[in-house]
């Protein structure tokens, strides 16, 4: 039997062990999980049964098919993007079997306490710090742009736990239990008015050693595979002829024709071929990771996205018109997802303005490309061989 | 479903096409023979239509061509583009050969079969600058002769055969010694036009439905264009990225500035993206689908601006260097701002697209 025979098999099987419609949800999901189809991919035991990763398909269909929950992956997204690859590369096996289980099935959310109001795009410049005090850590910090804190039980947390080298040397990586006291969750509103955000508080708090992941000193190397899969899921899904924001805009300029000026005219036809061409580029990269020729096109792919969103929902705002001097609702609210078509133009408008500084601002993806497409020189680093406590900031 | 990629039989034509652009077009050789007085190439033209037989990729076999499709065709003119090579390729083996196909008849026929050698070049006796559904002058026709006269018309230099629309409705072949051809002053000295005088020449009617063999040319022209148009880019995006990692100012590589490498990545995400476009539109012109009239409107659009902005920035990134004439960058410039005017230019392009995708103009008062 062929690896997708075997999968598919297995997918049979579960479905009629653990018929959907009469499985509650979690019990389905916990089942689908010890069946190792959660991540076909994974080792046997942490859900998955260490097939290829391309065939998660196979068994995504089967289930699909068949009516099945799914485990809200958007909600989960953090967890599941970017701890879940990390514990497994680093993590111990008591880690792996503590965690993945219950991130998987979305009883338990994660966040990530990367982001620091003094370091932004300099990340490795954090100044959080880590003391050790015999088996436990004591944290002391503020980090800040943490998305689903309010409702995560779980942190994936770097901390300085050495101020006397370099930057990039003294950092830890560790698992931090956002109900311990001296966590403090803070919303940070937003230009959208909502707060989708937090800033996180850390005082006092003490994380034993058991939960550190990877070595002491080895944080910066851990936290590159967690940014290395931030970057991999975003921009990477398939969508139709006016799928994205150039879809509303598209529809107004229809439906609403008293609206339409000349100048508004040539710039939504340049947006919308840019977006066709946007799309039709996803496409292609797709296409070349499906033949196995992945292409350096993946780079370019958020910046490109960010620009279009921006330039798009910002012709929408005027397209409006007088009623672009509105806003649909200034209300405080804590959305548990980013939702770009269920508000107004204004709304996308100023949301799309954090796509060019959310996961790598565009400044330095422009680098990124420069540097490892092109082949250009990097910057000159002053800080290479500085130690962080005699770094400027 | 559109297939964005290049196949393997692709990839071994371009690497043949550009091993034997590399011999045979140097660009010192190109910019010497702009001022030549004989700006096409002949003897590079023989190698790749006797030699490889690129003249007649769109013919199908059985009419004296190779059989393969306009993705094929569009790989040709990547390579052709990257060297700005002086060849009527795009205006014989793709308009001229395009407007036949629509045709029927022996007299087309044979034509078809003519230039599908590359024995003989073709030329629509059109302006370059006539769009797909755009407007073109025609000329009178009169017992049997063409009277008038026609500007604009790319590589009518090399041309063999003229395919001249007329006022009747039909188009006409006429052999390039029964009229005036008088080359004018180009900005684009690799691809000239010129103004052609019909004083009752002789003509052969190919088909009495002249404006659909025009269309479906000029369709196929415009579209197969933009991967010209992705060849040049690439060339200046990577001519000058090898440029800036070795010229030193302030005692760094230049490329190691911050703002040069952002505006290079950025030249490289519009090139990433043209490609995207190019070869869409070369396989919708491949399989003729409803879609094609959108993808070969989107793909012109979209990269007539990015191979002048390419070209623009290797200029500029050239500084000085890039001003002279021994340099090759300006050919691709003139090439570049030549090519955003062809086959129509960008604003053309979006006012058909506003029509196909019902994204209509305000109601003019």
């Amino acid at each position: 039997m062929t690896v997708a025979a075997e999968l598919r098999s297995r997918t049979q099987e579960l479905l009629a062990a653990h018929p959907p419609l009469e499985t509650g949800r979690l019990d389905f999901l916990k089942a689908r999980f010890d069946a190792g189809l959660a991540w076909v991919h994974y080792p046997e035991g942490l859900g998955g049964l260490g097939a290829p990763r391309t065939l998660q398909a196979v068994v995504d269909a089967e289930l699909e098919a068949a009516g099945a929950p799914d485990n809200d992956p958007r909600r989960i997204g953090i967890g599941l993007g970017m701890a879940a690859p990390t514990i497994l590369g680093f993590g111990t096996e008591e880690q792996k079997r503590r965690f993945l289980r219950p991130l998987w099935t979305g009883e338990e959310v994660w966040c990530q306490l990367f982001s620091e109001p003094g370091a932004g795009s300099d990340l490795a410049a954090l100044g959080t710090r880590a003391v050790r005090d015999g088996d436990e850590w004591v944290v002391d910090g503020q980090k800040v742009w943490t998305s689903s804190a309010h409702l995560a039980r779980w942190a994936i947390l770097i901390a300085r736990t050495d101020a006397d080298v370099p930057k990039h040397r003294g950092i830890t990586y560790f698992i931090c239990d956002m109900t311990d006291p001296g966590v403090e969750v803070r919303p940070l509103r937003q230009i959208t008015g909502e707060a989708e955000f937090n800033e996180v508080f850390l005082t006092g708090v003490r994380i034993p050693d058991s939960r550190r992941l990877g070595e002491i000193g080895e944080g910066w190397k851990v936290a590159q595979t967690t940014l290395m899969n931030e970057r991999v899921s975003i921009g990477g899904m398939r969508i139709p002829r006016e799928g994205g924001m150039i879809g509303p805009v598209s529809r107004t300029w229809r439906e609403r024709p008293e609206l339409r000026t000349h100048d508004l005219h040539q710039r939504l036809l340049k947006l919308w071929i840019e977006a066709e061409v946007a799309r039709l580029t996803g496409e292609r990269l797709r296409q070349q990771l499906v033949a196995g020729q992945p292409g350096p096109e993946g780079s370019g792919m958020k910046l490109a996205f960010a620009r279009l969103n921006q330039e798009i929902s910002g012709l929408e705002v005027e397209l409006l018109g007088e009623e672009g001097l509105l806003y649909d609702d200034w209300t405080m609210r804590r959305p548990e997802l980013v939702d770009f078509t269920g508000r107004d133009a204004g709304y996308r408008y100023l949301r799309s303005k954090g796509n060019s500084i959310e996961g790598g601002t565009s400044e330095v993806l422009l680098n990124i490309v420069a540097e490892r497409v092109l082949g250009l020189p990097s910057e000159p680093r002053t800080d290479k061989d500085v130690a962080w406590k005699d770094l400027a900031r | 479903m559109t297939d964005l990629l290049y196949s393997e039989e692709e990839k071994a034509l371009r690497a043949a096409v550009r091993d034997l652009l590399t011999d045979h077009c140097d660009a010192a050789s190109v910019i010497a023979r702009t001022e030549s007085g004989t700006p096409h190439d002949p003897e590079l033209w023989k190698a790749l239509t006797e030699g490889m037989g690129l003249a007649g990729l769109l013919v199908p076999e059985a009419q004296g061509g190779q059989g393969a499709t306009h993705r094929e065709a569009a790989v040709v003119l990547e390579e052709l583009g990257r060297a700005v090579a002086p060849v009527p390729y795009l205006t014989s083996a793709v308009v001229a050969t395009e407007a036949l196909l629509a045709c029927e008849g022996d007299a087309a026929a044979e034509l078809l079969a003519a230039l599908a050698s590359g024995r003989t070049v073709g030329a629509l006796a059109v302006a370059l600058n006539a769009g797909p559904g755009g407007a073109y002058k025609a000329v009178r026709h009169e017992d049997g002769a063409l009277h008038g006269e026609l500007t604009g018309i790319a590589d009518a230099a090399a041309a063999d055969v003229l395919l001249v629309p007329a006022e009747d409705g039909a188009l006409y072949a006429v052999d390039a010694d029964a009229v005036t051809i008088s080359p004018q002053v180009s900005l684009d000295l690799t691809r000239p036009v010129a103004k052609v005088t019909f004083e009752g020449a002789r003509a052969r009617r190919v088909t009495s439905d002249g404006a659909a063999a025009v269309r479906r040319a000029l369709s196929a022209g415009a579209g197969l264009l933009a991967s010209e148009q992705l060849g040049l880019a690439e060339w200046s995006l990577t001519e000058t990225v090898r440029y800036l990692k070795e010229r030193k100012q302030f005692n760094r590589p230049v490329g190691g500035f911050q703002a040069l490498k952002h505006r290079l990545a950025q030249l490289w995400l519009e090139v990433v993206h043209t490609r995207a476009a190019a070869r869409n539109a070369a396989d919708a012109l491949a399989k003729g689908g409803d879609d094609t009239d959108v993808a070969v409107a989107v793909a012109q659009a979209y990269a007539a601006p990015v191979a002048v902005h390419a070209a623009e920035e290797a200029l500029q990134l050239h500084a000085g260097i890039g001003m002279t004439w021994e340099h090759p960058v300006h050919l691709y410039l003139k090439r570049a701002k030549a090519d955003s005017i062809a086959y129509g230019t960008a604003g053309a392009h979006r006012e058909t697209l506003a029509g196909l995708v019902d994204l209509q103009a305000p109601q003019s008062n």
